[in-house]
């Protein structure tokens, strides 16, 4: 690889030009939204380009630990599930509650504490069989401590996960499988009955914000959209600063020759570990504004196969270049919706009938091997060539 | 007048023919149906039993007839005379009738004054259990082995002595072994004589069978009682400790060794319950019986001054309620404390239903004997299982051994081999319908099509992306996806059979406990193959020695005049052309469907990773480790197969820690990456 293409761009200017680009979009789609403006967009889709933009701040983690510290994570969707998981409890629990609260308003005795509990638990684990609320929902009516644990949680595995990893210096390929065992292992977990998460029906109706009934799907959609931009560009700085501040300078070095690094007198694991972990828990908030916006979370979303696509999205945006992966997270989430949506006419060639829904995913496992033969850069590698040539 | 003269001429008959002792029980039995006609007649299934009995006792030689005409609608009687008969013929003249104790007839009737009998279906089943004890003793075997069966279904007390008599007679020697067999179990659970009871279980001792481990243990089986006194029983099998005793299978107490997973016999609340029921325990009032009275006793959103809305907790509830019981409205609560005194007070336990502790001890004696012999066998099962599971793993993971552990390409569409593989087999069984034939054609097809499939890749892709491992870890995802997708499209999501040949269908049945698939064995037969295949070809042949040279440097091989292209154009071939076959076998015990590879790629790599890379003797025993575990953590947690390749997994990422290189690490200079 070419060690020193990452010095071509100015990368200071990307933060102006990303953030605007993104806060011009955003009031853009507020303009032309159902709730606040010419009712051009529907909600549904609003909720998709919003969850287009979390799927952005997920990719920029991805980029971090893989196009500049140059670990193939295949785990980092398994934390944007978990950010997910911890949301969705507090949302699921609380509205669970208040659902309980309000039909049992006309009891001739008010409802116990115990009472309560016990009758959200029925109307939570009844799909899996169970009436007790599990230990790990302990905090559940607690917004503030779910907040923290949407950090805490996909930190504290990315932290035990990547300092056995690291220091037995278990690197390349081999870290890549390991990544992906970890998120096997969590999705296989998870999809238990007695995970004490629902199991394979995960969690639910998380669209409906408790105690936010006033406001109308229309409304919180543009609501999340603001809030996803918001992040996006905060992640996006903070990614800016990291990348190119002397820490930055220092993963790269390691992503093209950690023994260099180490003999250098960089604590290599340590750096490694510090990305790891940051972009886990960035992962984690990603999710956590997603999962309220697709209103339903389950098992098979932290499936391995979820976080290969997640480096796909990198690969094709271009690994290396931060707007790069937005670009691909945000162009392939995009046509794949597109693609898969139906809504594409089918090309009829006579004998045989390509329809789009059926081969989409062959042409996109066909580009993304041409990508990484022909165009190992990805689309940021493209728009760096066009910017340095005129 | 010609009934009148037929009469006599039967009468004379009778007295010529008749043998008097034969007489003499005949009219034994048309004594009890005299007695009991109105009952036979109008029969239920409630009343019918007395009157079999009493049929039963008469011993009477015409009773197996009787009972079998009954039970089949034959008889008949007078409206008049009230006689039981049996139909002789039916002409213009009307039905001629036989009465059925001495066969005489009774004349011509009209259909007006006879009466058929028709037991109903309860009474008809009830007959038909009275019939079983003539059936045994028929000369027919195959009566005597049906009802041989019914016996089996419906076995009780009565039988014991006729199964007994037929057994004595029985000669064909299978009857005889199902006989004596049924004959113990009945032994065991209905007899009174002790000894025999005895005797019958010492002979079961180590005999695995389902029917033998349920019957003694339904000997075993025991009842919980309360009592303020210390129970002084010779049969007593346990004492219990609400919340802290656990009990054997055997009925005895037991101290288990981890309390993992283990609950006690019984909790407080089912303490409690027991306590109620045997009225050790009055006037205990439970939380929903408490807010049920204070409910009763709201008047105008306020008890005894106390608004409703504040009674949102126990204790406010508990409160309220000793209000009204100061004012003499309800009867006082009572504490935790008095229920755990109360509980300490009395004594729970538990009393065998067998009364005699002779029996008892053998009974228990026979039952651990037994058990240790199943547990030895289950763990034998554990052994195996643990074993086809590793050639499972190992056949898919084979391949990689040489594309990941020898060439050190990581291919994410290994797996997919592995279904072109699967999908080969189903193909060639649409055209060849006979399934050995079709098999033996499938194993070479796949081989051939995953190589072409292989070496095309390799040409294609992989060729120019060695320099780069993670790269081709992507392209190669790529890849995957869009073969997995085109399979799809093709053979659409539901599963597709390949349906192995009769001959590999039954299993090798050991004992009642431990019995193997013979597919399993099959697929163990053919994970030896591979391996011994593979040894061959990697230590044996020119490619095996061209390929070693290239991995560890292509540039050396290349001046010995090795081509690098060719040789690792035809490893990786080689590599995924295996996938194919393990394809075609995998796919005969599990379903056919484009995700069959993915299923197994994640652990695929794992073992050759845990197995340590570079070595297929590594594979191996990464299969094997790998393959034990997870059936061994299964073990542990049987209702839950998920868990246990969860732990499995964790399990190697922290091995991985301790053996980055995994278990067979190459040495010197092949091990530098």
């Amino acid at each position: 690889m070419n060690k020193d293409f990452l010095s071509h761009i100015d990368k200071r200017n990307s933060f102006f030009w990303v953030s605007s680009i993104v806060i011009l979009f955003t009031l853009i789609i507020i303009l032309l939204s159902e709730a606040y403006g010419l009712n051009l967009v529907s909600t549904s889709f609003t909720k998709v380009l919003g969850k287009t933009l979390c799927l952005c701040i997920v990719a920029l983690a991805m980029d971090l630990v893989w196009g500049y510290c140059g670990i193939l994570s295949l785990g980092h969707f398994a934390f944007f599930g978990l950010g997910g998981y911890m949301i969705g409890m507090w949302l699921m629990f609380e509205r669970t509650k208040n659902i309980v609260v309000e039909s049992t308003q006309n009891n001739v005795l008010p409802l116990t504490e115990t009472e309560i509990s016990e009758a959200v638990g029925t109307q939570i684990f009844g799909v899996v069989g169970g009436a007790e609320i599990p230990l790990i929902w302990s905090f559940a009516d607690s917004l503030l401590i779910h907040i923290v644990l949407i950090l805490l949680v996909p930190g504290v595995l990315a932290y035990i996960f990547g300092w056995l990893a690291f220091r037995s210096r278990v690197t390349g390929v081999y870290l890549s499988i390991l990544t992906q065992a970890m998120t096997l292992a969590l999705s296989l977990y998870l999809f238990q009955n007695d995970s004490g998460l629902r199991g394979n029906n995960g969690l639910s109706g998380l669209q409906n914000i408790p105690n936010l009934d006033d406001f109308s799907q229309a409304e919180l959609s543009i609501w999340f959209l603001i809030l996803s931009a918001l992040t996006l560009i905060f992640t996006y700085y903070i990614c800016n600063l990291i990348v190119n501040s002397k820490l930055g300078n220092i993963i790269t070095g390691l992503r093209d020759n950690e023994t260099r690094v180490r003999f250098l007198g960089y604590k290599v694991e340590s750096y490694k570990l510090f990305i790891f972990v940051i972009t886990a828990i960035i992962s984690g908030v990603a999710g956590a504004l997603y999962y309220p916006q697709a209103g339903i979370i389950n098992p098979a979303e932290l499936a391995p196969i979820a976080s290969i696509y997640l480096a796909v999205w990198v690969a094709i945006g271009g690994r290396g270049y931060l707007y790069g992966a937005l670009i691909g997270a945000a162009f392939v989430s995009l046509a794949s919706s597109y693609f898969t949506g139906g809504q594409i006419p089918n090309i009829n060639f006579g004998i045989f009938t390509l329809k789009w829904v059926d081969w989409w995913v062959v042409i996109l496992g066909l580009s993304f091997v041409i990508t990484t033969l022909y165009a190992p850069k990805g689309i940021g590698g493209l728009i760096e060539r066009i910017f340095r040539r005129s | 007048m010609n009934s009148f003269l037929k009469l006599i001429f039967q009468l004379f008959f009778v007295l010529i023919f008749s043998n008097p002792l034969n007489a003499s029980e005949s009219n034994n039995l048309e004594k009890v149906l005299n007695n009991n006609f109105e009952l036979i007649i109008k029969s239920s299934s409630r009343t019918i039993e007395p009157v079999i009995e009493d049929l039963l006792s008469t011993k009477s030689p015409n009773l197996e007839e009787f009972l079998k005409s009954w039970k089949n609608k034959q008889l008949y009687y007078v409206k008049k005379s009230k006689l039981i008969s049996i139909l002789k013929q039916k002409n213009s003249d009307g039905y001629e009738l036989l009465q059925f104790s001495n066969k005489t007839s009774l004349g011509f009737f009209k259909k007006k004054e006879i009466k058929v009998i028709k037991p109903n279906s309860g009474v008809r089943s009830k007959i038909s259990n009275a019939l079983i004890g003539f059936q045994l003793l028929n000369d027919d075997p195959n009566v005597r082995s049906k009802s041989l069966e019914t016996l089996t279904r419906k076995f009780n007390s009565k039988y014991l002595i006729p199964l007994k008599n037929a057994l004595e007679k029985e000669n064909n020697p299978d009857l005889k072994k199902r006989m004596s067999e049924l004959l113990v179990f009945g032994t065991i659970k209905y007899s009174q004589n002790e000894d025999e009871k005895i005797s019958s279980l010492n002979s079961l001792r180590g005999n695995m069978s389902i029917e033998a481990r349920g019957t003694i243990a339904s000997l075993l089986e025991s009842k919980l009682y309360v009592s303020n006194k210390m129970p002084d029983l010779p049969n007593l099998a346990r004492n219990i400790i609400p919340g802290n005793s656990y009990k054997n299978a055997d009925g005895s107490n037991n101290k288990p060794f981890f309390y993992f997973n283990k609950k006690p016999e019984i909790s407080r609340s089912e303490a409690i319950d027991l306590l109620i029921k045997n009225n050790f325990l009055k006037d205990y009032i439970t939380p929903s019986r408490r807010d049920e009275i204070l409910k009763q006793n709201i008047s105008n959103s306020h008890i005894e001054g106390i608004p409703v809305k504040h009674l949102n907790s126990s204790e406010e509830r508990n409160n309220a309620y000793n209000l009204l019981v100061k004012l003499g409205k309800a009867i006082p609560l009572k504490s935790d404390k008095e229920i755990d005194d109360l509980i300490k007070r009395h004594f729970f336990y538990a009393v065998y239903k067998e009364k005699s502790p002779k029996v008892i001890n053998t009974a228990k004696l026979v039952f651990n004997d037994i058990n240790h012999k199943v547990n030895f066998y289950e763990y034998l099962d554990l052994i195996l299982d643990g074993l086809s599971l590793a050639s499972i793993y190992f056949l898919g993971a084979i391949g990689l051994a040489i594309t990941f552990g020898v060439m050190r390409v990581i291919n994410m569409a290994h797996g997919e081999f592995i279904m072109i593989g699967a999908y080969t087999g189903y193909v060639v069984q649409l055209f060849i319908p006979n399934h050995t034939i079709s098999l033996l054609v499938a194993f070479p097809l796949a081989f051939l099509v995953t190589f072409l499939g292989g070496v095309a890749m390799e040409r294609l892709v992989i060729r120019h992306l060695y320099r780069n491992p993670l790269d081709t870890l992507l392209a190669t995802f790529g890849i995957s996806i869009a073969l997995q997708q085109i399979a799809k499209n093709i053979f659409g999501t539901q599963a597709r059979p390949l349906t192995s040949p009769e001959w590999l269908d039954g299993a090798l049945v050991v004992n009642d406990v431990l019995s193997i698939s013979l597919i399993r064995i099959a697929i163990f037969v053919l994970g030896i193959i591979f391996l011994v295949l593979l040894l061959l070809v990697m230590n044996k042949t020119r490619l095996g020695l061209e390929t070693k040279a290239v991995t560890q440097n292509p540039m050396m091989a290349s001046s010995m005049g090795i081509n690098p292209d060719r040789i690792n154009m035809l490893t990786f071939g080689f590599g995924s052309g295996i996938a194919g076959i393990a394809g075609v076998a995998i796919g005969l015990f599990s379903k056919v469907t484009s995700e069959l590879g993915a299923d197994y790629i994640v652990q695929s790599f794992m073992t050759v990773v845990v197995g340590g890379v570079g070595n297929i003797w590594g594979t191996l025993a990464g299969a094997t480790m790998i393959g034990m575990l997870q059936k061994f953590i299964e073990w542990f947690n049987p209702s839950n197969t998920l868990a246990a390749q969860t732990y499995m997994i964790i399990f190697i990422i922290l091995f991985i820690q301790f053996r980055p290189k995994g278990i067979m690490a190459l040495k010197g200079r092949a091990a530098e990456d």
